[in-house]
């Protein structure tokens, strides 16, 4: 009798073990032979008191088989079924690795303040302050205090807005050297970065654009130190092997006044499309300060000397990164813009 | 400045090639923008005979044996009809280039390849050539005009280059001359600087001349002379118009002048030689026997050469005769005194007219000329007198007229002469940098004709009289010294004698830098647009008429109605970005700028402007919300350590449903919100654009950029999330507020979920918080936060009728 409900009970389990499709169908019919209170195997314990004593150990004995046995069947079943259920679910999770990340794309700073934050770094660190001046000035500061008077030829070289009858888009940022002057004593070192104004407007030439100018006043300054500090800087940003070379120029708050050309930096100095076959490239105006500018400012040129440079700073931009249009730093096109990530 | 190598060549004994003196030239200051080799398309072209011409019947065309001497012999078909027999002409031969015309004999259009050809099925070797073809006109070359066969001299040798003979083995130099040497705008100007830099002697033209002529009872008086510093006139009788010599017509022809007549050649001869304008009057027009400079009356009318009318005021200066303006001076002669085919009597005139003077007139007038454009750039006194003097020259040298005595002079400073200088060594060496050897000094300055002597640390010089450019200091003296020294000589150094500077950026600067970069990793990109704008983008943002955007400041001479306006607001450049970005492809983008915007405190401007710094913003495209875009200034803030509040706003141009004030510290800062969509639909753009722009300077001083710390708290945070139901018109602020003020424990309150349904009720909204408690000193239980949460829902109830959902 006993042993007909424990063949039962293993023909049963035997019977169905192996069609379940999930561990937790598979427990839940672990569960009604197993389970502590309504367990099959678990009642046939409780009919343990209808048994005379002397049979009791025997039964004990028989129906402890059958739930070990259970027990071992159902483990066994169990781990197979997990690492099935494993598996599908380790496919069912699989991705393309190859599909586009997931991120906050970083956006990036225009190609003049890269240029600029780059000479800025380069002549901070050699002891220059920034200075950034107004963009309407004065005649006065931007002309006439640069030695540069109402009838002066020099006028004619640039184009310049008017606003009014005295005031005027600066055509250069040298404005601001009278500005910083009249109000500092040497020893001066000043870069000052602005938009200038002029009135040209083809396709290399934008009405506005950006300047850096530098300026160094002090005793004893000269015309070999301010080669020093350009070769420096060229060094800095176009690279070690680039050399400078000046030439004569004129400017009418420099004298002498000069041109510097950097060795290019395309082709070493053979001469490429880049430098047009000269193996120079013209970078900035520079020179010693024009006595009468410091007279100017109230400062005494038999006592102090100082030079200034100028550059524009798409012009570095586009030799940098070889932009092509100077327009296009001022459209904010998207797909420009992305390419300046720094 | 165009100077031809063969005119130099009269000046100066140029013994290096072309190339080299332009390296040369360069480096004394002198840039040649293009060297210009004449005969440069033109090779293979020698000089034939005709030896034999026979007509092919019912053509115009000739078959001829061409003997081109060591070139050999060659049979040439030639259609031309100045072909004869022993004529010499200019032979292409196969493999030669040439120019090509078109059928009008005249046009160039292109440069060809001579080939072996049939014409008429009989055999060519070779081309025989105009004058075009190969590249001269009848200035160049006499003949070189005629459309047929250039008939070159009878003792042309057989065979050489053709080049040679018609001079197009020449060169013209297009030198950039900057704006302090006026005296080279000259062939004699370049050609000091050309004996100065190889070091040879400068041969002055000849300025002497006969005065044969007879005299004249003519007076000139000048009642300007603030605008007219020096005038000299001449007269010259028995004038004999005519044409001039191939020699002058071939150099005013290459410096882009047009051959006149004898007279009208010698002025211009004179401008391009000496750089000093010329012009003649002729003596039978000037009534009253009188000139007089002085300045127009207002409405007085002139007619110029090219037969221009101009109405005039007091700002011209004029040359009158007796009773009417004959020339507008320095920058045209007048109609009513030119010279003619029948002139005989000529006055010439040499002056020095201001330049800022030539240069309003011309600019008024919309007038000008080569005269005009040379008074601009600034004339000497000096070369008055040497204008004057060679024209007379010339006018013996071509024996076209008789010089007279009479001649009248009227200046200010009647003498002209070289002034001394005195500079110390000592102090120029100082201004270079460098030690430049006393005998260089001398060497150097001597070549350039300052005459100088050294005496112990003295350097006396005399100046040139051309020279106005140097104004009597060390540093003039040092930069032409350093010039033609070589710069290559200056040694670099490091600021060895200056202060040690402690550089770098400012605080306000440093924080730029920062708000750039955060604005970045949110995805935006820096932009940076004209500081002016159109008044129609005023218009597109619906600007009203006494909006303060519209007291913008105008230029005075913009480029165009779309550049004449400061910017007032940089909202327009943002919009007009996205615009521009939407019409090319891209749909989707950010950026932000930081610049300054004009405001003026009065029309016209009398006292500097304000400039205000801005920060604008904007996003674009479909994935952009109000929300996403909020991410920006929050990011600000976050980033800055300070708290922005948002309040419904209005702004004309933006959606009234998306349109935020923003502030902090209870202050407007700017405005935020998306483009309104009838601005979208005018501007015919579909994406969402959203636009922000703050107040810079208000805001930045706000900024916490010291970094402070706060001990980290000793318990640990507990966490609940509140479901709320509330009306609609409740803001999320508001409630935020609300539950902070009810509970001093909760350190953050964050939304996470907005939702509605019918079961919540219309006109309601269910908005789910997550509060942070912070405790303080001790580790906080569960029943004490249950008591806490009950605090803070009694109160939302009982003041703002806020329930748990």
């Amino acid at each position: 009798m006993m042993q007909e409900k424990i063949r039962e009970i293993r023909e049963e389990i035997e019977a169905k073990i192996d069609s379940f499709d999930s561990s937790r169908a598979l427990y839940e019919f672990r569960k009604t032979f197993l389970d502590p209170k309504d367990g099959k195997i678990s009642q046939l314990m409780k009919g343990m008191r209808d048994i005379p004593k002397e049979d009791r150990p025997a039964f004990g004995k028989i129906v402890n088989e059958i739930k070990e046995w259970a027990a071992a069947r159902f483990d066994e079943t169990d781990a197979k079924m997990k690492l099935i259920e494993l598996d599908q679910k380790n496919k069912a999770e699989a991705v393309d690795v190859t599909m586009p990340a997931e991120m906050q794309n970083a956006g990036a700073l225009h190609p003049d303040t890269l240029i600029c934050n780059e000479l800025i770094e380069i002549f901070a660190g050699m002891g220059f302050e920034v200075f950034e001046g107004a963009e309407i000035e004065n005649d006065y500061y931007n002309f006439t205090a640069l030695n540069t008077p109402k009838d002066h030829p020099a006028r004619d070289m640039q184009d310049t807005f008017y606003v009014s009858e005295d005031f005027l888009l600066r055509t250069q940022t040298s404005a601001g050297q009278i500005h910083v002057m009249e109000n500092k004593k040497p020893p001066i070192k000043i870069l000052s970065p602005g938009k200038v104004f002029r009135s040209d407007d083809d396709a290399t030439h934008s009405p506005m654009f950006s300047q850096m100018e530098g300026l160094v006043v002090d005793k004893g300054i000269t015309l070999c130190d301010l080669k020093g500090m350009l070769d420096t800087f060229s060094k800095q940003i176009f690279g070690e092997d680039v050399v400078t070379r000046l030439r004569p120029s004129y400017f009418p708050f420099t004298e002498p006044s000069v041109e510097v050309d950097v060795s290019c930096f395309e082709c070493g100095g053979k001469g490429c499309k880049l430098c047009k076959g000269t193996g120079w490239i013209e970078v900035l105006g520079a020179g010693v300060v024009n006595r009468h500018v410091l007279e100017n400012c109230g400062i005494d040129p038999d006592e102090y000397s100082g030079f200034a440079f100028g550059m524009g700073v798409e012009r570095i931009a586009m030799l940098k990164y070889g932009i092509n249009n100077i327009k296009t730093l001022f459209e904010s096109d998207v797909r420009f813009a992305k390419q300046f990530k720094s | 400045m165009l100077a031809p190598l063969s005119w130099l060549k009269e000046y100066v004994d140029i013994d290096v090639p072309a190339k080299e003196l332009e390296r040369l030239l360069f480096s004394v200051g002198f840039e040649v923008e293009e060297l210009i080799e004449l005969g440069k398309d033109i090779s293979g072209v020698v000089v034939g005979e005709v030896k034999t011409c026979e007509l092919i019947p019912d053509t115009h065309i000739h078959i001829c044996s061409v003997d081109c001497g060591d070139k050999g012999t060659f049979q040439i078909c030639c259609g031309a009809d100045n072909v004869e027999v022993g004529g010499r002409y200019p032979v292409a031969l196969v493999g030669a280039t040439v120019y090509a015309t078109a059928k009008d004999h005249v046009t160039i259009e292109g440069v060809m390849t001579i080939k072996k050809g049939k014409l008429r099925g009989v055999d060519s070797e070779g081309m025989l050539c105009s004058g075009v073809e190969i590249g001269v006109n009848e200035d160049m070359y006499e003949g070189g005009g005629y459309c047929g066969l250039l008939v070159l001299p009878k003792d042309a040798p057989l065979g050489a280059d053709v080049k040679n003979i018609v001079g197009l083995d020449d060169y013209i130099f297009d030198i950039a001359i900057t704006a302090n040497r006026p005296d080279c705008q000259s062939i004699i100007g370049i050609a000091r600087e050309v004996a100065a830099v190889l070091k040879k002697e400068f041969r002055m033209p000849a300025l002497d001349y006969k005065t044969d002529g007879k005299p004249i009872d003519f007076n000139i008086t000048v009642d300007a002379p603030d605008l007219c510093p020096r005038y000299i006139g001449h007269y010259v009788s028995d004038i004999e118009i005519g044409k001039s010599p191939a020699w002058m017509r071939r150099r005013l022809s290459m410096v882009g002048i047009n051959s006149i007549s004898n007279v009208v050649d010698i002025t211009n001869y004179v401008l391009k030689e000496f750089g000093q304008p010329m012009h003649a009057f002729d003596l039978a027009d000037l009534q009253n026997s009188e000139i007089v400079v002085r300045r127009a009356n207002k409405g007085e009318k002139i007619v110029t050469l090219d037969e221009k009318e101009f109405e005039l005021n007091e700002n011209n200066l004029v040359i009158c005769d007796g009773k009417r303006p004959v020339a507008l001076a320095g920058i045209m002669g007048g109609l009513n005194s030119e010279i003619k085919d029948t002139t005989k009597d000529v006055i010439f005139e040499a002056a020095k007219f201001a330049r800022d003077n030539v240069r309003k007139t011309s600019r008024a007038l919309g007038q000008s000329s080569d005269s005009s454009s040379r008074f601009e750039k600034g004339v000497d006194e000096y070369s008055t007198q040497c204008g004057m003097a060679r024209a007379l020259h010339l006018i013996c040298e071509l024996g076209c007229g008789k010089v007279s005595p009479w001649h009248m002079e009227i200046a200010e400073k009647a003498e002209i002469t070289p002034t001394q200088l005195k500079v110390s060594v000592e102090k120029m060496n100082g201004v270079l940098g460098i030690k430049v050897p006393d005998d260089e000094i001398v060497r150097h300055l001597c070549a350039l004709g300052f005459e100088p002597k050294i005496d112990g640390d003295t350097l006396c010089v005399m100046v040139p009289p051309y020279r106005e450019d140097i104004d009597g200091h060390v540093q003039d003296i040092a930069e032409e010294v350093i010039r033609s020294y070589g710069y290559d000589n200056i040694v670099p150094t490091f600021l060895e004698s200056a202060k040690v500077t402690c550089g770098g950026l400012t605080a306000e600067q440093k924080t730029q830098n920062r708000v750039k970069k955060t604005l970045c990793s949110q995805g935006y990109y820096e932009s940076m647009f004209y500081s002016f704008f159109s008044p129609k983008d005023l218009d597109m943002l619906r600007f009203a008429e006494d909006a303060k955007e519209r007291k913008a400041i105008r230029i005075m001479n913009p480029i165009s109605e779309d550049l004449s306006l400061m910017r007032t607001t940089l909202a327009p450049s943002m919009v007009n970005a996205a615009v521009r970005n939407l019409r090319r492809g891209n749909t989707a983008g950010r950026f932000f700028e930081i610049a300054s915007i004009f405001e003026a405190e009065s029309l016209p401007l009398t006292s500097y402007p304000r400039e205000h710094k801005m920060l604008s913003i904007s996003a674009f495209g479909d994935n952009e919300t109000f929300f996403t875009f909020k991410g920006a200034t929050e990011s600000l803030a976050k980033e800055f350590g300070i708290k922005f509040s948002y309040e419904k706003g209005e702004k004309q141009y933006l959606h009234p449903g998306m349109t935020a004030k923003i502030l902090c510290d209870g202050e407007e800062i700017g405005y935020m919100g998306r483009l309104a969509h009838d601005i979208c639909d005018e501007l015919a753009i579909e994406k969402p654009v959203f636009v922000a722009e703050l107040d810079y300077e208000k805001l930045s001083p706000k900024f916490i950029t010291n970094i402070s710390y706060t001990p980290l708290p000793k318990f640990a945070c507990e966490v609940r999330d509140l479901a709320l139901v509330m009306d609609e018109a409740v803001t999320c602020h508001a409630v935020e507020d609300a539950i902070l003020s009810a509970c001093k424990f909760v350190t953050e309150v964050s939304l996470f979920d907005v939702y509605r349904s019918e079961q919540i009720g219309k006109g309601k909204k269910s908005m789910a918080f997550k509060l942070v408690f912070t405790p303080d000193d001790h580790e906080f239980t569960g029943e004490e936060i249950d008591g806490y949460v009950n605090r803070i829902l009694k109160k939302l109830s009982y003041t703002m009728q806020i329930e748990l959902r």
